[in-house]
Order: C-alpha cells, then structure tokens, then sequence
C-alpha cells in the first residue's frame, strides 16, 4: 500500500469517534424529528401513522407558538447586541493597567461559572417585590415598587437582563485574549502619532477584533434560541406566555404535553431558523471578515 | 500484574460464593423481587433521608424483598423520567406522582389498577379505609389506579402578631369572602405616598395557579371538571365571579400584591412580615413551623357561597411492565407504609396530611397534634375538599386555565373572557375523548 493510501486510512480512523459521535447525538435526531414531524404522535392504543403537514398546519394556527417566536426574536434582539457591547467595554477596561485589575476581571468572570439554575435562583430574590434588591435600589430614589417577574410588561425584559448579565462575561474573555494578541507595536506607533484612544480603538483594535466578533456572535444567536434554564426557574414562561421562548415551549409541548410530534415539526422549525442564520453568517459575515 | 491476578481471584472466590449461595437460597428466591420505586421531593425537609429509612425497615420486615429508591427531583421532572423509562421498556415498579397524573397514565397504558391485588377481607378494609377526599382523585371507571401517599390541601396561615397590630382578634381568621377582605383592607399597611410596605393577603399565581384557584371556585360553588375527566367547566359563571375576587382584591381593593405573585417566595413574605394573610399548601406547615419568628394561626380557607378546598398531591403507581412478582412486592410495600402507625409518623415528619381517619387516632400522632394542633386543621378541612383537577391530557388542559388566570391577573383580559378562551381551548382538547 502506498504511503498516501495509509494516511488516508489514518486520517478516516482518527475522524471515525468524533464522526459518529455527530452522526448519533446531532444528525441522526435532527433526521428522526424531521421524519417525526410528518406522522401523528403515537399513543398506546394508536401508532404513529402518516399526516403529511398536519402538525405544521396546527402550528400556524397556535397562537403560543407564534407568542415564543415573537418571544424569542426579542429576546434575541435584547441579549445579542448588548451582551456583545458590555462584553467589548469590559474587555478594553480591564485590558488597560488599572488598579486591582485581577480582581475586576474576576468579578466580570465569575457569573459565567456560576450554574444557570443558582444564577437564576439568585435574581429570583432580586427581583422580588418590595425587599429584593432591585426593589430596594429603586426605593431609596423613590420609585414605586414593581412585580419585575409578575406583570406582562417588564417579565421579558427581566428575564433578558439576567441573560445578558451572564453571557457578557464569558465573552469578554475572547475579547480579553484577543486583545492581548493584538502587538503592542500597534498601541506605540499610534501613540506617536498623536491618535486618540478613540480613534485608535476605532480604525486598529476593533478592526483586529472582527474574528472575535464574529465567532462570539455566532455564540450569541445560538444562546439566545437555546436559553431555558433560567426560565424554568424564574417563571416557567408565564405570566400567560409573556416570558415563553422556543425552546421552551418544545420541552413543554414535548415532555410535559408527550406530544412527540407536534415537538418534532417544532423542533425542526427552530433547526431551520438556526441554519438561516448560519447561513448568512458563514456566507455573508464571514467574508467581510479581515483575518491578521 | 499482581493486582490484576488478585481481582481475578477475587472474582472467581465471590462468583463461586455466590453459585453456592444461589442453590442453596433457591426456594426463597422464588418469592424474592426488586423493588425499584422513583419519588420526587415537593416540600421542604429531609424527604430522601426519611423514604430511606422507611425503605430500610421495609427489607427488615420483608427480607426477600429489595427496595430500592430513587430520587427523581420535582413532580414534573418525575412524571418525565417516569414515562421516558415506561417509553424505553424498564420503567419503576412503583411510582409516587401526582393524582391528576391518573388519566395520562392510564392513557399512555403505563399503570395498572390495584383492583386485582385486593384479595383478602383485610384487603379490602385497608382499601376502603382511606379519606373518601383523596379516592376521588385515585378511582376512575370503578377502579382504584391510585393509592394515596403524599396528600395536601390548601390552607390558610396568618400572622397572629399582625392581627393585634391591627386591632383584630389574633385567635379569629376571616370566615368567609366578605371578612377575608375586610381583614386584608385593616392589615394593609400604606405610606403617604401609596406605597404598600404591607398587604393583607397574598394568593400566589405562578407555576399552577389553578390549584389555589380552585380553592376560590370551589367556595363559589362551582366544580372545574367532570368525574370522568373529559369536560371542563371554566366558563361557569361561579368560575368567573371566584376570578373576579381573586382579581379585585389586588386591582380594585389593593390589598393583594399586584401581578404573578411567586409560589416559591409567598412562605418567604410572610416570614418577612410583607404579608398578613397567606394560602399555600399545608405541606409548607413544617417549614412555617421553623421559620416564623411570630406565632401564626393555620385555618381553614373561608367560606364563599359555602366552605371548600382542593385536594392536592401524590399517589402511588404500580407500573404495568413490571412483572406479577415485582408488582406483589410494591403491593406489600404500599400497604406497609399507608398502615396508620406509618401513615402517623410520615405526616409529623413532612407536614403532610395523613391518609387515613385511622393514623390520627395513633398514640404517636395524639402526642403530635396535642403540641402542635395547627396539624389537625388540613384534616378537618377534608370534608368539604373536592378532587383536584384532572383530566385527559391534563397538563395541556391545565395550562389553558393557567394561562387564562395569569391574564386576569396582569390585567390584559377581563375574567369572563379569559375563562371563555380557557374553555374554548379545553374543548378543543378534550373533544377526542368523549
């Protein structure tokens, strides 16, 4: 056998674990509830049988399917944007030589390695009426008190904040590596030249930043449609649907509803919102891309 | 080398033992079973540690049976794990779930009736000898699906240092509608400015509002589902005018917290004085009993039209893909643990109200309730308590009542229409089962 024949046999045998790690845990699920979302959810008495678009017609008629869609594109609006700029303004500040800048950066960090479900306990007691911290911070400048998580006009929005609190830490620590890979010439040069700190954040560190941006946004839009954790925590997608997202709502209809394959065309929908946005990620982002 | 030689020894003297140990137990083995049983963990305490110990001193009485428990998280997650293991061929031979669980089991085929276990005279004294309250949620079709283990109603709990405060009688709670309301508008405490720093009552809305609904229709009169578990009632216009309370005491007599008010966090208000009055599980009595730093009253809720509560709570299920001599085994264990001695212990321990007449005249349970008589108050409520609701499908139907309330609530429906659309999806869900 020739030698470039044994490589190749190599090369497969070292991809085969992780190739059929993928094939069992992501294509062959996605593939199954693909199919799963074409036939009737079997019952004991009753199997699956075929009902061609059945279950996505049932789906354009759910107003709680739509709730979660709108749902989760505000949610997706709130979190990705401002978790991406707090993450870069952390990242910069604590670039910079300040004073106790070790503990600073351990206490943007340390949200990110806390559970989800403690995180959310914690903001539950927040958000409290009356006592809870939000509440007693808006007190002492005599707001009026406010059911954060119970009223239909501010759940959302609570549960987007805790979100944001979490997911800025984790990406300022891209921010902060690629920051320090970025050469100090750079810094010296434009200091010569007399470049404000502005102007030289804005024409050399964010333009060096672009793969990071893109690699942490890519992060961003999949976290945003896969949050659920919290929610389970602080309001179980009440009051009446104000706080469901998608996910969330496949679980319920899923696991607390057993309709299998109404979750399956659910789950495929989301499937297809996400490569949607891979696609114009990779295709469209990723070539305005400039690599050092 | 040498640690691997002495494993394989060691592998081959205890297969040996056991061969050995085999032939020799061979009768007894005929009877022996392994008794896998899945609960969850609802309240606060010890729970794990104590379903161990009972496990324990089942084996002791019963040494060719096995017991083996596991801890499965809330009751949702339970009834998840529970089914995905029935879905997957090796599901639990015993179950604790909660009663309105009863028709999805029976739906999915998951569970058999205990009927055919009932053989003896003695047997059918045991089955009889339950609360009639909890059976309505057990039975269906004349047949016992579920037997009674972990059961609570709603109870109300106030502040006796509070009342004083506000001039009433610390050892009188309101009675009925009209002086629940009149009591909260006296506890209601409101600066200058219209800030509350105290309410009156407090009923708390998220996760299964439902429950502590039914509490309100239930005293309005009306009853939210069937027997049989295939119609709903939402729409009744003693629905609607419990709702229209529920919702007035916060919106139009601002003596309720407005909005969601959390089920987890209501015990937490009280303790905190932000609240004078409460409705939550008498489950919740031993952790009020530890944490209060004020003496408290336990009550009935008051009365509306007439007095009444849900039940609420969970069962025993026996799997039917367990084998004959697996389910004789939990048959003997359930029976075991519901004596009236055990029956006595479990509810000082938790809480929880127990399940037959016969545990509150135990030595035990006579020492308890004469330290403690607020433990006697979910018991007298029980004749006037109705089943909770349960249906087919009775999550999604639940839920379409749940979404209806948290609506009226916030204010973005009025009652009567949101107890219409609830009905209208209820309908829409229920009409393939009649």
């Amino acid at each position: 056998m020739s030698n470039r024949a044994t490589a190749t046999i190599h090369g497969w045998l070292l991809l085969l674990p992780a190739m059929a790690c993928l094939a069992l845990f992501t294509h062959w699920p996605a593939i199954a509830s693909f199919v799963d979302s074409f036939m009737s959810t079997p019952r004991a008495r009753r199997p699956a049988r075929f009902v061609g678009l059945d279950n996505y017609q049932q789906m354009l008629a759910d107003p709680i399917f739509w709730k979660a869609m709108a749902n989760n594109l505000w949610f997706a609006t709130g979190t990705i944007p401002a978790s991406i700029a707090l993450a870069l303004l952390m990242a910069v500040w604590v670039n910079d030589k300040i004073a106790g800048r070790t503990l600073v950066r351990m206490a943007y960090f340390t949200p990110t390695i806390l559970p989800m479900i403690a995180v959310a306990n914690i903001w539950l007691f927040f958000f409290t009426p009356q006592y809870g911290l939000l509440e007693q911070i808006v007190a002492a400048f005599g707001g009026r008190s406010t059911n954060w998580l119970g009223s239909q006009d501010t759940a959302l929005y609570a549960v987007t904040i805790v979100a944001i609190w979490k997911e800025a830490g984790f990406f300022m620590i891209f921010y902060l590596a690629a920051l320090q890979a970025i050469p100090p010439s750079l810094g010296e040069a434009a200091a010569i030249e007399g470049a404000s700190r502005w102007t030289f954040f804005r024409r050399v560190q964010f333009p060096l930043l672009m793969p990071t941006t893109l690699f942490v946004l890519i992060n961003a839009v999949i976290n945003a449609f896969r949050m659920i954790d919290h929610i389970f925590v602080m309001t179980r997608g009440g009051p009446d649907n104000a706080t469901t997202l998608l996910l969330f709502y496949i679980y319920q209809v899923g696991f607390g509803f057993w309709d299998t394959s109404y979750a399956a065309a659910l789950t495929c929908v989301l499937l297809l919102l996400l490569a949607l946005v891979a696609f114009v990620q990779y295709g469209w982002l990723e070539r305005r891309t400039h690599y050092q | 080398m040498g640690k691997r030689d002495m494993d394989r020894r060691e592998f081959i003297g205890g297969s040996a033992a056991l061969a050995g140990s085999l032939a020799v137990a061979q009768p007894a083995l005929a009877q022996s079973a392994e008794l896998s049983f899945f609960y969850p963990v609802a309240v606060g305490g010890p729970i794990t540690k104590l379903i161990d110990s009972y496990a324990a001193g089942f084996e002791k009485d019963n040494p060719t049976i096995k017991v083996k428990p596991i801890y499965a998280g809330t009751y949702q997650e339970t009834i998840v794990k529970a089914l995905t293991a029935h879905k997957s061929g090796t599901p639990p031979v015993l179950s604790v779930l909660l009663s309105t669980d009863m028709f999805t089991l029976i739906d999915e085929e998951a569970i058999v009736p205990f009927d055919p276990f009932i053989k003896t005279e003695d047997d059918k004294k045991w089955l009889s000898g339950f609360f009639p309250g909890f059976m309505e949620n057990s039975q269906t079709g004349g047949k016992t699906w579920g037997i009674p283990f972990q059961r609570s109603t709603v109870v109300l709990y106030w502040n006796k240092e509070l009342f004083k405060e506000a001039g009433l009688d610390p050892e009188k709670p309101p009675t009925n509608w009209a002086q629940q309301l009149e009591f909260a508008q006296k506890l209601t405490k409101r600066d200058a400015a219209g800030n509350t720093s105290q309410w009156g009552i407090q009923i708390p809305s998220s996760g299964f509002p439902y429950w502590l609904f039914q509490g309100l229709t239930t005293q309005a009169g009306a009853i939210l589902a069937n027997a049989a578990g295939d119609k709903t009632d939402y729409a009744n216009p003693g629905v609607v005018e419990a709702l229209q309370y529920w919702v007035d005491l916060a919106q139009k007599y601002k003596v309720h917290p407005p909005g969601i008010v959390e089920w987890g966090t209501t015990p937490r208000d009280f303790f905190e004085k932000k609240v004078a009055m409460m409705w939550t599980t008498t489950g919740n009595l031993t952790n009020v009993r530890a944490n209060a730093k004020f003496p408290f009253g336990v009550g009935v809720l008051p009365a509306g039209k007439k007095p009444g509560s849900p039940t609420g709570g969970g069962n025993f299920y026996l799997s039917k893909k367990a084998s004959p001599a697996e389910q004789e085994a939990a048959f003997k264990f359930v029976r075991w643990i519901t004596t009236p001695e055990r029956a006595a212990q479990w509810s000082a321990d938790t809480g929880y109200v127990a399940v037959t007449p016969a545990a509150y005249e135990t030595e035990a349970m006579k020492k308890y309730v004469a330290d403690f008589p607020q433990a006697l108050v979910a018991r007298d409520q029980l004749p006037t308590a109705v089943a909770e609701l349960s249906t087919h499908e009775n999550q999604r139907v639940a839920k379409a009542l749940n979404d209806g309330l948290q609506a009226a609530i916030t204010g973005t429906k009025q009652p009567a229409q949101a107890m219409a659309d609830a009905q209208a999806e209820a309908e829409r869900i229920l009409k393939a089962y009649r």
